[in-house]
């Protein structure tokens, strides 16, 4: 422990702690922009300048560690000042049309004007203003460099994190901008589309490509039959766009507001995530049994699956064929529901509502199609859904619960985790294990915490009736390919493995509610999501894929089994090397 | 690489692989690499800053990242003579701005440029420590100082 003093206030903090965090543990909000803990610490913006006893210049408080005696001043007339022009500066060359803009009231280079009182950009007149063009030819992601600040943190997670790296600063000085090499768009790099770059950026230079338009217009066109469904982590993530804290659980609530903005169906992605496991259940099986190529590696994160085929070609026989459950659910609509409800399933307009968007590209392929049309028609992000939300006016948090439309409404605890990273894995195991038994494990058996937690690379080896699986679940890009490197040197093996592309699995999903540095930094978004998510996996009656009625009657009057020729028809798909650039 | 394209001259791809191979573990090698791929084509490519992102295990975003920072490197072809002129401010003041009008005017392309038949290419650099000729220029190795707008023809002339 060392001996500061921070605003006149002594204390004792442990050595090695910045000045920021020992600043907020006096109850003092140091302003930041660049910042975001464990992502991006590089003390660029100099929003967070703070004076120091005895040292020459302002220094930035999020890169400087604390030592015996330091007596810091964060609100200093000179302090204040020198934030002040540094804001007005990064204001002066900014596009200012918050009321138009997307992030407008969850922006932290707004929020800053408001705290700092800036009442009057100095520089507007005099000082230069860059123009550059709006990139939106990806399906998921857009890319408006005119309300970039230069944070860099989108170039951190996407190198550092998901060592992607699509986006980097170009040129220097005043014309320094964030793009892509040789000014490409995303659309023509091996970008991924996961969004991690999205849920951190400040402003609004990064978005997802909003689908919201195209989906009103369904809803208001009376000849459309418009399903929706919801996938797992999206209920644990919409309740913080409307003042509810991180971590809780509304899903009657959004239940019922997708029921009023007027959809025909409002079903749960969780049912189709049980399909996922039936059928991928049922293909590890096989491929152990018979002798199949191994590991197998699962396949319902779209941003994984595009990076595997760019990076990791020699993998794409170990992922799975089964197409992510968000892609099945369409299917099943178009076929067996059509049929089963006499529907024209050209009349059928399926929304995807995705903690993701690497959602929307995946709806675009065109092998994602079981019956000539596509399996979904429009994916929004859950912060899509809750703009729609307020947009007709709904009073989110003071609604009632209800439940979701039947037959896809009794959906199991095991499509629930499905949203935290190791949840498929935990799934395919209570799934797995009945089947090789042929008995059902009582409830005390079913919870497998080896796979549970938001470390990168788990492993784990699980004895299932008699059987020694070995397992790896890898989240976030990285991670992936640290472990497809070990495997590719020889050096692991294992039987299944479950990878998602975004750290902590979709309740952490690039389509989130976006939560500003100065909350995410200290707060663990993927524990305190994750932790709901498995809250809800208890509290429900149904907690293994198999005992879902729905997946039960699909299987007897549909498909026949698992793997049939039907279900491959419907259920599975086939990925292709892709090139980088 | 399509098949006639400079980058897909084997004995040069060769040399540039060499380079790579004995950098790539070095940390902060990457200028070093991209100095060495100018000298051997003269410019940088896409192609060929893709052969070095491949090589050298960095994001082509980042490789072109740091090309586009440093002015010394070129994402365009240079001519064989290669017109740098000084746009420092002792030339500056002494009307080098007109001395590259005319360049720009005789050779019909922009700073940056290189002619249709690869002679000649224009680039404007700082100061070049020769304050005392400004406005100062060279071809080359060739330096021209104390210029006005008229000398250019008989500069080019002399190419």
């Amino acid at each position: 422990m060392v001996n500061i003093k921070i605003d006149g206030v002594s204390m004792q903090v442990p050595e090695g702690t910045t000045i920021l965090e020992a600043a907020r543990s006096a109850n003092i909000k140091i302003p930041t922009l660049c910042y975001l803990k464990g992502i991006n610490e590089i003390g660029a913006c100099r929003m967070c300048v703070v004076e120091i006893k005895g040292a020459r210049a302002l220094q930035a408080a999020c890169v400087y560690p604390v030592a015996e005696g330091l007596e810091i001043l964060t609100n200093s007339e000179k302090v204040r000042k020198a934030r002040k022009v540094t804001l007005e500066l990064i204001l002066s060359n900014h596009d200012r049309q918050c009321l138009t803009c997307s992030r407008s009231e969850n922006c932290e280079l707004q929020s800053l004007a408001k705290d700092l009182n800036v009442t009057n950009i100095r520089f507007q007149e005099i000082g230069e203003k860059a123009y550059h063009p709006i990139d939106n030819a990806s399906a998921s992601i857009v890319r408006n460099p005119d309300k970039c600040v230069l944070c860099r943190r989108c170039i951190s997670v996407c190198k550092n994190i998901q060592t992607v790296g699509v986006i980097d600063t170009m040129e220097r000085g005043f014309k320094t901008v964030v793009g892509c090499a040789f000014e490409k768009s995303l659309a023509e790099t091996p970008c991924v589309n996961c969004g991690q770059c999205i849920a951190v950026c400040p402003t609004g230079a990064l978005t997802e490509k909003s689908e919201i338009e195209d989906v009103w217009k369904a809803i208001a066109d009376p000849d459309k039959y418009v399903i929706f469904q919801t996938a797992p982590a999206v209920r644990f993530s919409i309740g913080e766009a409307f003042g509810m804290p991180i971590g809780s659980r509304p899903t009657g609530k959004m239940v019922t507001a997708i029921r009023r903005l007027g959809v025909d169906k409002i079903f749960d992605t969780n049912t189709a995530a049980d399909l996922t496991i039936m059928e991928e259940g049922t293909e590890l099986l096989n491929r152990i049994k018979n002798g199949g190529k191994l590991p197998l590696i699962t396949s319902c994160s779209p941003g994984w699956i595009k990076f595997c085929e760019h990076n990791f070609p020699d993998f794409l026989d170990n992922l799975s064929s089964c197409k992510s459950p968000h892609e099945m659910f369409g299917a099943v609509m178009k076929t067996y529901y059509a049929k089963q409800e006499g529907i024209d399933p050209a009349k059928m307009f399926v929304v995807s509502v995705m903690p993701c968007t690497a959602k929307k590209f995946e709806a675009d392929r065109p092998e994602l199609s079981a019956t000539g049309y596509p399996d979904v028609d429009a994916v929004i992000t859950t912060r899509e859904l809750a703009q729609m939300i307020k947009e007709a006016g709904i009073e989110f948090a003071n609604l009632e619960d209800t439940d979701f439309d039947n037959p896809l409404g009794n959906a199991s605890g095991a499509g629930v985790i499905f949203g935290a990273t190791g949840g498929v894995m935990e799934a395919a195991l209570r799934t797995v294990a009945d089947i090789l038994t042929g008995e059902s494990a009582p409830v005390d058996k079913i919870e497998y915490t080896a796979v549970r937690g938001i470390e990168g690379i788990k492993e784990a080896t699980v004895n299932v009736a008699g059987m020694d699986v070995k397992l790896a679940v890898a989240s976030g890009l990285g991670n992936a390919r640290k472990l497809l490197d070990k495997i590719r040197a020889g050096e692991a093996d294992y039987h299944f493995i479950e990878i998602m592309a975004c750290p902590g699995g979709c309740v952490n999903g690039g389509g989130q509610i976006i939560q500003p540095s100065n909350i995410r930094s200290w707060v663990d978004l993927r524990v305190e999501r994750a932790k709901a998510t498995y809250e809800e996996d208890r509290d429900l009656p149904i907690r293994k894929s198999h005992d879902n009625p729905f997946i039960k009657k699909l299987y007897a009057e549909y498909y026949g089994e698992p793997g049939s020729h039907q279900a491959h028809h419907d259920l599975h798909t086939h990925y292709q090397a892709r090139n980088n650039y | 690489m399509g098949n006639n394209c400079e980058c897909c001259n084997d004995e040069k791809l060769a040399k540039l692989q060499a380079i790579i191979a004995e950098s790539k573990d070095q940390q902060g090698s990457l200028i070093h690499v991209l100095h060495e791929a100018q000298l051997i084509y003269g410019y940088l490519p896409i192609e060929v800053q893709k052969v070095i992102a491949e090589g050298m295990n960095i994001p082509l975003a980042e490789v072109y990242g740091v090309v586009t920072f440093y002015a010394q490197f070129s994402l365009k072809p240079k001519g064989e003579y290669k017109i740098s002129i000084c746009l420092g401010t002792a030339c500056y003041v002494k009307g080098a701005d007109l001395v590259l009008d005319k360049f720009k005017e005789q050779l019909k392309i922009e700073v940056g440029d290189c002619t249709e038949d690869g002679k000649f290419s224009l680039d404007a650099c700082r100061c070049i420590g020769a304050c005392g000729l400004a406005p100062v220029l060279t071809v080359n190795s060739d330096v021209y100082g104390r210029l006005v707008p008229e000398d250019v023809p008989g500069i080019l002339a002399k190419y």
